[in-house]
This record gives C-alpha cells, sequence and structure tokens, in this order.
C-alpha cells in the first residue's frame, strides 16, 4: 500500500527541498520505490537540488493539463535506480494546480510507488494545502528557532484540520524533523534544546539534523546527502529517519562526524 | 562577578524563547476555536459606545495590547474632543 508524505514546514528556507531529496533518496536506497513531487509551481528547484535539472522536459501542469502522459513526466534517477523525480513547472500561474488534477495525478503515483513524498512550498497558500491534502504521512521540517517554530505550529493545525483525511475524521501521523541543530549551543542554552521545541509542538521526533557543511556540499553537486555523503552526520540523520518512517523504532540521537573511523562508518553504511 | 553573570545571562536566551513561544502558542492556538476576535470584538464595541456619545477621531484612538501567559490587558486610549474647552483624554482599560 502506497503512502503518500508531506514534507512541509510553513517558514521558507529551513529545509523541506534537502529533507525531500534525503529522505527520498535514503528510503529509496533501502529498496523501496519512490517518487519526489515538486509542488512548488513558480519556484522549482527539487530538480535542481537532485541533480535533474538538465533532463526535465514535462512537468507536474503538463500532466495535470493533459499535455503529458505522467510516465514522460518522469525521471528516473541515475543513482539510485528506484528513486523518480516529478518536477514543478517553472510556469508563473499557481491556479494550473487544480485540486482534481491533482488527485488523479496522485491516484496514479499511489499505483506506480511505494513512497510519494511532496515537497510543499513555503506559506499557506494554495500550493501548501494542495500538497499536504492528500498525506497520509507529514513530516514537518522545523529549525530551532522562534519564527521556524511558531509556522510549524501553524502549519500542524492546518494537516490537523483542511487534509483529507482530517476531513474524513482521520488522524494524519505527523512526524517533526529538526533540521540546522547544534548541540552545543543549545546545550550552552543559546539555541532552543530538542526537548522545548518538542514541548511545545507535541509531534514525535522523527530525526536531528545537525548543522553540517555536507548538506550545502551536496545541493552544490545536485545530489541528495544521503548519495554525495552517506557517512556524514546529516546522511546518517536522515537514513535513521527513514527507517523510522518504515516502522522501525530507533532511538533518536544527534549523529555527529566520526573523524577517523570512516573505514568503521563506510562498512556499517554498506552493510 | 556582575561581568560573568551578564555573559551568562546573555548566553541563555534558549530559555526565554521557549516561553516567548509557549505564551504567543498558547494565544494563536485558541485563536482557532472561537475566542480569535474576542480582543478586537471588545475594542469594535468599547467604540461604538463611546462614538455614541462623542465624535471620535480613528486617528487619535490608542490601542495596546500586552498578551501575558495568564491574562490579557486591552487598553484602549481615545481622545475626545471637549466642549469648547481644551482637549482632555479619557481612558478605557479592560481585562480580557
Amino acid at each position: 500500500m502506497a503512502k503518500v508524505l508531506v514534507v512541509t514546514s510553513g517558514k521558507g528556507g529551513v529545509g523541506k527541498t534537502t529533507s525531500t531529496a534525503a529522505l527520498g533518496a535514503a528510503l529509496a536506497q533501502s529498496g523501496q520505490n519512490v517518487v519526489v513531487v515538486d509542488f512548488d509551481v513558480g519556484l522549482r528547484n527539487l530538480d535542481l537540488v537532485m541533480g535533474a535539472e538538465r533532463r526535465v522536459v514535462f512537468d507536474l501542469v503538463n500532466v495535470i493539463q493533459g499535455d503529458a502522459k505522467l510516465s514522460q513526466a518522469l525521471i528516473r534517477d541515475k543513482r539510485v535506480e528506484t528513486l523518480s523525480i516529478l518536477p514543478a513547472s517553472q510556469t508563473r500561474d499557481k491556479d494550473a494546480l487544480t485540486a482534481e488534477g491533482v488527485a488523479a495525478v496522485m491516484e496514479e503515483l499511489r499505483e506506480k510507488f511505494d513512497w510519494v513524498i511532496c515537497d510543499s512550498p513555503a506559506g499557506i497558500e494554495r500550493g501548501a494545502q494542495l500538497a499536504m491534502y492528500h498525506a497520509d504521512v507529514a513530516v514537518v521540517v522545523t529549525n530551532p528557532e522562534v519564527s521556524s517554530v511558531r509556522d510549524s505550529d501553524r502549519i500542524i493545525g492546518m494537516l490537523d484540520s483542511t487534509t483529507e483525511k482530517a476531513k474524513k475524521g482521520e488522524k494524519i501521523d505527523k512526524h517533526l524533523i529538526l533540521t540546522r541543530y547544534d548541540p552545543a549551543r543549545a546545550a550552552r542554552g543559546e539555541m532552543l534544546r530538542t526537548e522545548d521545541v518538542l514541548e511545545i509542538l507535541s509531534i514525535p521526533l522523527l530525526g536531528i539534523v545537525p548543522e553540517s557543511e555536507e548538506v550545502l556540499r551536496a545541493s552544490n553537486v545536485g545530489a541528495p546527502v544521503t548519495i554525495s555523503n552517506p557517512q556524514s552526520a546529516p546522511a546518517r540523520a536522515y537514513f535513521d529517519a527513514a527507517r523510522r518512517l518504515q516502522g522501525e523504532k530507533l532511538d533518536v540521537s544527534v549523529p555527529t562526524e566520526k573523524k577517523g573511523l570512516f573505514d568503521w562508518l563506510f562498512k556499517r553504511s554498506v552493510a | 562577578m556582575s561581568f560573568l553573570a551578564n555573559l551568562f545571562a546573555k548566553r541563555n536566551s534558549a530559555p526565554v524563547a521557549r516561553d516567548r513561544l509557549q505564551i504567543l502558542l498558547a494565544h494563536e492556538r485558541s485563536a482557532g476555536e472561537g475566542h480569535s476576535d474576542l480582543l478586537a470584538k471588545l475594542h469594535q464595541e468599547i467604540l461604538e459606545v463611546i462614538a455614541r456619545h462623542v465624535a471620535v477621531d480613528q486617528d487619535k484612538v490608542q490601542v495596546k495590547l500586552d498578551r501575558g501567559s495568564g491574562c490579557s490587558l486591552l487598553e484602549i486610549d481615545v481622545e475626545v474632543p471637549q466642549l469648547g474647552s481644551a482637549k482632555s483624554r479619557d481612558a478605557d482599560k479592560r481585562d480580557a
């Protein structure tokens, strides 16, 4: 049974696209059939972060408007064969996404894949609402920073009220990914601690992604961080998050860069 | 010692962030359940009552709101033009 997952946050720039790419790739690397869908019409970037920007021919809007078949718009990742991307269009017309059109595409994607991961645009408007509407599972990406936490709270409220599941009276599964976390600053009282954010938002923790230069490096080269450097701390955070999404019970910790232990880590990640 | 205390106080901004968020979100969450415009409604109705008796210049109405964890203070400051004499002020404070 396919699962539709939305990666959302309200606030921009907290790591939705990075997390979509990394979680999608991590799930695909574990053998799941995954498609990542960019809902940010007009400001598409998932293709760029995934390194597929030069292979985009058709996009989500083309499929919805009937100009292209879904199979023509899907781009197969060259590194992980069970990973595909459905890009957003660069058209400025946000109304190009219709509720019925999105519903039809999601239905078709559910048949083809194990995981349909929707990268939501920032904000709480139509695009964000359409991205979350069909979701079974939501991953809320939050920075340990007041404006991000506030916006996440707002988005959690929307997930509980405006999604298809909520309207049917069902509960949508919500998880938190805390990104750009700096354990040393949190310990010194300079940054909201994980416990603070969890207490305020009261949704379960899927992972803590430490602030890391690897994240920028990954987007520079157009690869999800779980592919560009699988041993890095952020990659390990996303691998663990992907395993939790598949139902494994793992304690959440903040992964750290373990220099000098590369051999051990390499063996571990291959196994 | 006070230098050290200052340094320490400066460092510990995270608890301040947590407390501010908790108060703010408590208000924003209850906003979804119909209380949303209680303060806005109070503001509007109080002004309507005053306007029944005196001409109220909207530019001369100051509204201040301080949302706390236990109670909020809505302060409406209306400048009422007086009968010929110098302007006097009429302050109206309400707890909500």
